[in-house]
């Protein structure tokens, strides 16, 4: 399982204020946290909190002080990306493209030229597809496009765009259908991601609804998830559900080593 | 008429090991050698990346093995009395790419020799021969966690391959392997499960996998060695498929285990119409190396040298 995690963003207080600020310690602290915590890429989100890209380099290098962990780098503007992408150490997950041509054409260049994945989501211009057929349209334009610019199919991880299962529940099945969709296209297929906590955006039970989703979706074909890596019963959850799918060799200790 | 290809394209890379330090890197070692990094499954040059051919690690032994076969024994030659000359005798008549020295004169059940006595065995391999070294405990686990300390401390800095890490003793052999720079090999009982189970366990630990190679305990040709091909097998597969806990070379002990069955064992007398065993022996022997390299052995261990020869051709043909 993929795990990429969504803390160092400036939409979470902290993040937001040691941004403001340029304090260090709650970027590292969070870097830390989550590499610890077996996070395999760090996502990292300037958001509105400034339009100059050696903020968010600075971001970035600071995670990259006190982990190894690749980064990815969360915007959707190519001017930063292209700023970004050169201070990383390691190749970075581009989070994210649209379907949309002009942002194709911008962003998937820069992928390109340094063996970077990225994320395509299965919306364009107009707007996030309501069937599980729109998404599986747009997600296809992003990997004929992605492969046309030389990105293998490896490096490209599909979002099928996950909604709020309190206002949208009759969305759910079709999102599973789209990720069921999305394992065809390819041989060895694109991997295939979702922003985990939106589903839980609103509700009571967040934490137990990100879990059920997420495990409900690994049965579909999903094998990346931008989530809160943090939540043990959650990774834990998803590693089982790897072993259901039979995607990883069972072993006693797959949650947690015995002397732990 | 348009022919579908169906070439497989893996997602993920088996680690690379390296073994044997030179003196620049702290060692006293002529040559380094390196296995795994393969992106396919064994051979299959057309579909992934081979970077490295299978190893042939010449089998060792401190003392004189009990039981051999004299076609075996007579083989080896009178160097079989003296480990420093058995090991010169592989890597100079035999070309091995690398020394197996099983420390069998440590087995309780046999001349239980102390600590001290196995390094010397060390020792004097290490000096007799510049090519890295394998250095495989007796297998009595209480037995091991005495020897193998020493006779790590004895090839400190040489970057040998320890045997072997179990569910039970995984903690001692990370140390050591730590504490004087060695790659270790993990060991499970012919069982995938127990197999991840250590690999995990050895990480826990603090012990990097990209230095373990695999053990799955190897079983000779018509004894369960079906068993173990499938192990290997899967193993590799959820390797090249992204599990990374699988994704480690793997060794086969093939010299050691092939020479305990009846059909390496027993002469025509005993098995009329299976020919001599002077010819028998060794075939036998190359024939179970044979099953595990296409099962994706990285490293494989043998004795007798008509096997040695004879394998090195197998894996100069097949990697062309």
């Amino acid at each position: 399982m993929i795990l990429v995690g969504e803390r160092i963003n400036t939409g979470f207080k902290d993040i937001k204020q040691a941004v403001l600020d340029k304090d260090p310690g709650p970027l590292r602290e969070w870097a830390q946290k989550q590499a610890a915590a077996g996070a395999t890429y760090l996502d990292v989100n300037l958001g509105a909190v400034s339009a100059d890209a050696a903020v968010m380099c600075w971001m970035i290098e600071q995670v990259q002080s006190v982990v190894e962990t690749p980064v990815s780098i969360d915007t959707n503007k190519a001017s930063i990306l292209a700023e970004a992408i050169k201070v990383c150490n390691k190749p970075p997950l581009i989070n994210s493209t649209t379907a949309a041509q002009e942002k194709l054409d911008a962003f998937l260049p820069i992928a390109a030229e340094h063996n970077a994945s990225i994320i395509g989501l299965s919306i364009d211009e107009t707007g996030t597809p309501k069937s599980a057929d729109g998404r599986v349209e747009k997600a296809g334009m992003v990997l004929a496009a992605a492969t046309e610019a030389g990105i293998p199919p490896e490096h490209v991880f599909l979002d099928p765009i996950v909604m709020p299962l309190k206002y949208m529940q009759d969305q759910m099945r079709e999102i599973l259908e789209a990720v069921r969709q999305f394992r065809l296209f390819s041989d060895p297929p694109p991997h295939i991601i979702c922003g985990l906590s939106n589903v839980s955006n609103g509700t009571t039970h967040k934490k137990l609804i990100n879990r059920t989703f997420l495990v409900m979706a690994v049965g579909c074909g999903l094998d990346a998830a931008i989530c809160d890596v943090t939540d043990g019963d959650l990774v834990d959850a998803a590693k089982t559900a790897e072993l259901v799918m039979n995607r990883e060799i069972y072993a006693d200790s797959y949650i947690k080593p015995a002397s732990a | 008429m348009q022919v579908a290809d169906v070439t497989e394209k893996w997602t993920n890379r088996i680690n690379t090991v390296t073994l044997g330090a030179t003196r620049e890197q702290g060692g006293t070692r002529g040559r380094t050698v390196t296995v795994g990094g393969e992106t396919t499954l064994p051979f299959l040059t057309f579909e992934g990346e081979i970077p490295n051919r299978p190893a042939i690690a010449g089998l060792v032994a401190d003392v004189v093995p009990d039981g051999w076969p004299d076609v075996l024994t007579a083989a080896v030659g009178d160097a079989i009395r003296s480990p420093a000359a058995w090991a010169r005798r592989c890597v100079d008549d035999l070309g091995v790419d690398l020394i197996c020295l099983k420390l069998l004169g440590a087995d309780p059940s046999g001349r239980n020799l102390p600590p001290g006595e196995c390094a010397k065995a060390v020792r004097a391999v290490l000096e007799a021969v510049d090519v890295p070294l394998i250095i495989w405990g007796c297998g009595d686990e209480n037995k091991d966690n005495e020897v193998l300390p020493e006779c790590s401390q004895a090839a400190r800095g040489e970057n040998c391959l320890l045997g072997s890490a179990t569910e039970k003793n995984y903690r001692t052999m990370a140390a050591i392997g730590q504490a004087d720079k060695h790659k270790l090999i993990g060991e499970a009982p012919v069982d995938i499960n127990i197999a991840k189970q250590v690999n995990i366990l050895l990480q826990d630990a603090g012990f990097d996998l990209n230095d373990v190679v695999m053990n799955q305990v190897t079983a000779a040709l018509g004894y369960g060695f079906d068993y173990v091909y499938t192990i290997f097998e899967r193993v590799r597969i959820a390797g090249l498929k992204g599990d990374r806990h699988m994704a480690l070379p793997q060794i086969a002990n093939v010299g050691w285990e092939a020479w305990k069955v009846k059909e390496a064992l027993a002469d025509e007398d005993v098995l009329p119409g299976w020919g001599k065993l002077k010819e028998r022996g060794p075939r036998w022997e190359a024939a179970t190396a044979a099953g595990y390299l296409q099962a994706g052995a990285d490293i494989i261990v043998l004795a007798h040298p008509d096997a040695i020869k004879v394998t090195r051709e197998s894996i100069g043909e097949l990697m062309g």
